[in-house]
């Protein structure tokens, strides 16, 4: 089947199968290997993706369900050449260790702070709670959450100074 | 210890990452992100038994399937069919036995998996059961079925360590304790399951891309597999997604099936595993089951330990010798014992092989060793840190091995007193232990399910609050087992821009940012003037594995080496050219080269090229080997490590003393791994180790029915999430040593090893009840057994 939807913010439109899944499409015919597989089933969040702004495990969504909708990628979130801060308060944190789980903790913490722009630690270690990292114990990773929110609510302030 | 610089300009400043941009955008390339055009993939065959002979395999009705390119088992093997880092008991393609769930008999390869997975049923496969072994104080029985007849005997190894005089050390002791204790076969967990494609060559060699923790090992293996030379093999390691040790065997076996089957369809073979696939044939961390025998005094001096060790090697050897033989030397912890008699073995079995994990046959002792040292204070009405002070290793005490402390700076007590002050320990440990003997009756036990009016508890009891901790010592690289060298190459280019090489693979723990570190230093440049190339095989020397944390320290050693020769070689360079003295000293800061005396100057760029119009090498190759060690086998003693780290770990916890539920408040985690290079990486190893070991204590658990594993996904194998720890605290001690860069020894390994120990007394402390087997769970806690189909008893009870 045909379906037509937004990919990192470009109209695309393609030829699937009804049996694929979401994450084989953007990583077969897009070519977009930075969405990760670790578990197929839903559990690890590896391969979060958002959908219409909404942390979604593409694991478990299939090609055909996503017509129409918008979907952001880890490729989508940097800024053309620059990164976004969340990106780099994952650097600065030291949030980042093999990688693997990395790509899928950025999107969903997006998906927090599109939500959620103020964010406690509770809210922050819940939006993760699906994301599972085996290297980092996640405290570097809350801390550049927190560190992300803090610094656009900074930039709103300054904004409106 | 003075050759130690002291003002470091970037040494232990928080750095981030070299290959952080690439994997927060998404552009990192792992394993399964290499596509090669024509490449085929595959599907494993296996059968539904443990332990079974092969009678008959008929794949007559798949050979002419379209979809399958071929077939690939033993036969198609030219070399070595059986493969393993110490004993070759591992075959690539199973031909007459199977000896756990995992092995597998063929692969079938093909363009598509969704239809090789279809027609895989097809295969008919006759085979006989044969008597399963699931427990290795069974299998050492006489009469008990071999598992490799090979060899003759189901075990594995053994390492006796003799030392003193253990008869007449019990009978000197006042008082004796002896206690048994279990622990249990974990999953490495990394989140990135296995995967590795094989690429044949035009001119007969082969690639071969991957998920792979050792490139070096791996290509040892596929080239003696293939029957081909090393340099035939060519290893590239793509980024990889987590390791802990477990990314070497597993690997180094799926990289030669795909070798084999690469060569034999002369196209690119990918094995690609899901979670399954990689529980089911991945090793495992070892069960243990320790049994302690304590001889000590009033005074809390313990004089005598008889220790008997027992682990589940599984049905591989894999690194079983290696793995107990660092429990042999550490088994007794870090305390000064006069009588130490310790058996350490390891045992076949049907279960799912278990070889090197995060920790290496030190987390299942310190369990151990750390619970019965609170057990022996609270008999004789001591603290948990005043029994340990009383026998804490100190400066130029003598080892269990026979090994006098004296050539750094032993740190243990420092550690464990500021972790004590850190946390405000004594007077916590007083007071929740108070709160928990006074209803410490109110803990369910055994069969006692239906509680009396008088045990209802109220809201407010049932949260109860522990604090525990634990302390260690562990020997720093290979130790007396393996030669321990590593390599390392600094090519600085006549810009002044510099690529490094090591031997030494990044496993993601950051190790490629430590040695541009290392090298930014010496030379005085920033790290971003650094390139680390890919770690592939054709361009580096072997420089053993990247084990037992030993990265930081062997290839650390090798960094400053090359680095120092450059720099020594830029030195002479201007010396002469300013016509300075030989001797005179020169300033690398800042990206500049500066002699203060004179007012000389020059830009380290301007020195590169001017070094390279003059002919001057400036690509090194540099070498660290460690210092030799010594080893007597009969008895286990001798300077089994060369030098050793020290750390405490405190844990505070709350029990829920209706539903047996754990929560862990704090972790407050003091190491000494000696030079801090990268504070930031050196922190995230903390925060990671201690999660990990905070799984391993609470919550995590292969189960094995009859050798099977019955977790085989995330939905059932729980790792800790953000939720489940609150906060972990990470403390440094930079404890004086000369080895390896400016003393920068390990961490990666003590970070995890502690964590158990100190949950596991914090329990005690919160419910006034010792438990015995890991992993404490509900039922652990609430029932003292696990709910399992066979009841085995564990430890004592
Ligand atoms: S791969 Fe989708 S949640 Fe794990
Ligand atoms: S950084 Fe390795 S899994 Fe998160």
């Amino acid at each position: 089947m045909k379906i037509t939807f937004k990919l990192n913010g470009e109209n695309v439109s393609i030829e699937v199968e009804s049996y694929k899944r979401l994450i084989d499409m953007l990583r077969e015919d897009f070519e977009l290997t930075g969405t990760k597989e670790g578990c197929s089933i839903g559990e690890c969040g590896a391969c979060t993706v958002l959908m219409d702004g909404k942390a979604v495990n593409s694991c478990l969504v299939l090609a055909a369900q996503i017509d129409g909708a918008e979907i952001l990628t880890i490729e989508g979130v940097n800024q053309g050449n620059n990164l976004s801060d969340l990106q780099r308060n994952f650097l600065t944190h030291g949030a980042v260790q093999c990688g693997f789980c990395t790509p899928g903790m950025i999107l969903s913490s997006l998906a927090l702070l599109n939500e959620n722009p103020n964010p406690t630690v509770e809210e922050i270690e819940e939006s993760i709670a699906g994301n599972l990292c085996r290297c980092t114990g996640y405290k570097q990773i809350i801390e550049a959450v927190k560190a992300t929110a803090e610094m656009s609510n900074q930039k709103l302030r300054n904004q409106s100074a | 210890m003075e050759k130690n610089k002291k003002n470091f300009k970037i040494v232990g400043k928080p750095i981030v990452r070299q290959d952080g941009v690439t994997k927060v955008t998404g552009k990192a390339k792992f394993a399964a992100d290499y596509n090669f055009p024509n490449e085929l993939q595959s599907v494993m065959l296996r059968i539904h038994s443990s332990h079974a002979l092969i009678k008959s395999i008929d794949f007559s009705c798949i050979e002419n399937d379209s979809n399958v390119a071929a077939i690939i088992d033993h036969r198609d093997i030219p070399g070595d069919k059986k493969v393993g880092v110490i004993k070759k008991d591992q075959p690539i393609f199973c031909s007459e036995k199977v000896v756990t769930p995992g092995d597998v008999i063929a692969m079938i390869v093909g363009k598509s998996e969704r239809e090789l997975i279809k027609i895989k049923d097809k295969i008919k496969i006759e085979y006989e059961d044969l008597p399963v072994l699931t427990d290795p104080s069974k299998s050492l029985e006489t009469d008990a079925p071999l598992i490799h007849p090979e060899y003759k005997s189901n075990l594995i190894v053994h390492y006796p360590l003799r030392k003193g005089n253990v008869d007449s050390g019990f009978s000197n002791s006042e008082h004796i304790l002896e206690q048994t204790y279990t622990t249990q076969n974990i999953e490495h967990a990394y989140i990135e399951p296995e995967c590795v494609t094989a690429i044949p060559q035009i001119d007969n060699s082969i690639k071969i891309i991957g998920s792979i923790q050792n490139p070096h090992t791996t290509r040892r293996i596929v080239a003696a597999v293939l029957g081909i030379s090393l340099s035939q093999v060519v290893i590239i390691q793509a980024d990889l997604g987590g390791s802990f040790g477990g990314k070497d065997d597993t690997m180094n076996i799926l990289s030669a099936r795909a070798a084999v089957a690469a060569i034999k369809t002369g196209r690119p073979v990918k094995i690609k595993y899901s979670r399954e696939d990689s529980i089911l044939e991945s090793y495992k961390r070892h069960p243990y089951v320790m049994h302690y025998k304590v001889g000590y005094n009033s005074s809390g001096k313990i004089t005598t330990m008889k220790i008997d060790v027992t682990a589940d090697g599984g049905a591989y050897a894999s690194m079983s010798p290696f793995v107990t033989w660092r429990t042999v030397v550490q088994a007794t912890g870090p305390y000064e014992i006069e009588n130490v008699w310790t058996d350490v073995k390891a045992v076949y079995t049907n279960n799912p092989y278990t070889g090197a994990m995060r920790g290496f046959g030190s987390p299942q002792p310190i369990f151990a060793q750390e619970s019965i040292m609170d057990e022996i204070a609270e008999r004789l009405g001591m603290n948990p840190v005043e029994i340990r002070e009383i026998n804490a290793l100190k400066q130029n005490s003598v080892t269990s091995t026979g090994q006098r402390l004296e050539n750094h700076e032993v740190t243990l007590t420092k550690a464990m007193k500021t972790a004590i002050e850190k946390t405000g320990f004594v007077d916590k440990w007083n007071n929740y232990r108070n709160q928990s003997l006074d209803k410490s009756n109110f803990i369910l036990s055994g069969e006692d399910l239906i509680l009396s009016e008088d045990k209802f508890i109220s809201r407010q009891d049932k949260l109860r609050r522990g604090i525990g901790l634990s302390i260690s010592l562990r020997g720093c690289s290979l130790g007396a087992e393996g030669i321990d060298a590593a390599a390392a190459l600094v090519a600085v280019q006549p810009d002044g821009s510099v690529y490094l090489l090591s031997g030494l693979a990044e496993n993601g723990q950051g190790l490629r940012t430590t040695y541009s570190i290392v090298a930014a230093e010496i030379l005085g440049i920033a790290t971003d003037k650094i390139i680390y190339l890919e770690q592939d095989t054709s361009r580096i020397p072997d420089s053993g594995p990247t084990v037992a944390s030993r990265a930081t320290l062997m290839g650390g050693g090798a960094f400053r080496n090359a680095s120092e020769i450059i720099q020594k070689r830029i030195t002479n360079l201007l010396l002469n050219e300013w016509q300075l003295d030989k001797e005179a000293e020169l300033i690398f800061e800042d990206s500049m080269i500066k002699h203060i005396a004179s007012n000389k100057s020059i830009e380290f760029t301007e020195a590169c090229s001017f070094a390279s119009q003059r002919g001057i090498n400036l690509s090194v190759v540099g070498w660290y080997k460690g210092p030799d060690v010594s080893w007597d086998e009969e008895i286990g003693q001798g300077s089994a490590y060369f030098t050793y780290v020290y750390g405490c770990h405190v844990a505070e916890v709350s029990v829920n003393i209706n539903t047996g539920e754990i929560y862990i408040n704090k972790i407050t985690a003091v190491h000494d791994a000696g030079k801090i290079i990268n504070i930031l990486g050196a922190q995230g190893q903390v925060y990671g180790g201690s999660t990990q070991g905070a799984g391993y204590a609470v919550w995590e658990e292969i189960d094995k029915h009859n050798g099977f594993i019955r977790e085989m996904n995330f939905d059932q194998y729980l790792i800790p999430t953000s939720k489940d720890i609150k906060s972990i605290d990470a403390i440094f001690i930079e404890g004086e040593d000369d080895y390896g860069a400016w003393g920068a020894k390990s961490l990666g390994e003590p970070t995890l090893e502690l964590t158990a120990g100190a949950i596991a007394n914090a329990v005690k402390n919160a419910t006034g009840k010792r438990y015995f087997n890991l992993p404490l769970n509900l039922e652990e806690i609430l029932l003292n057994r696990k709910l399992r189909p066979e009841d085995m008893k564990r430890g004592s009870e």
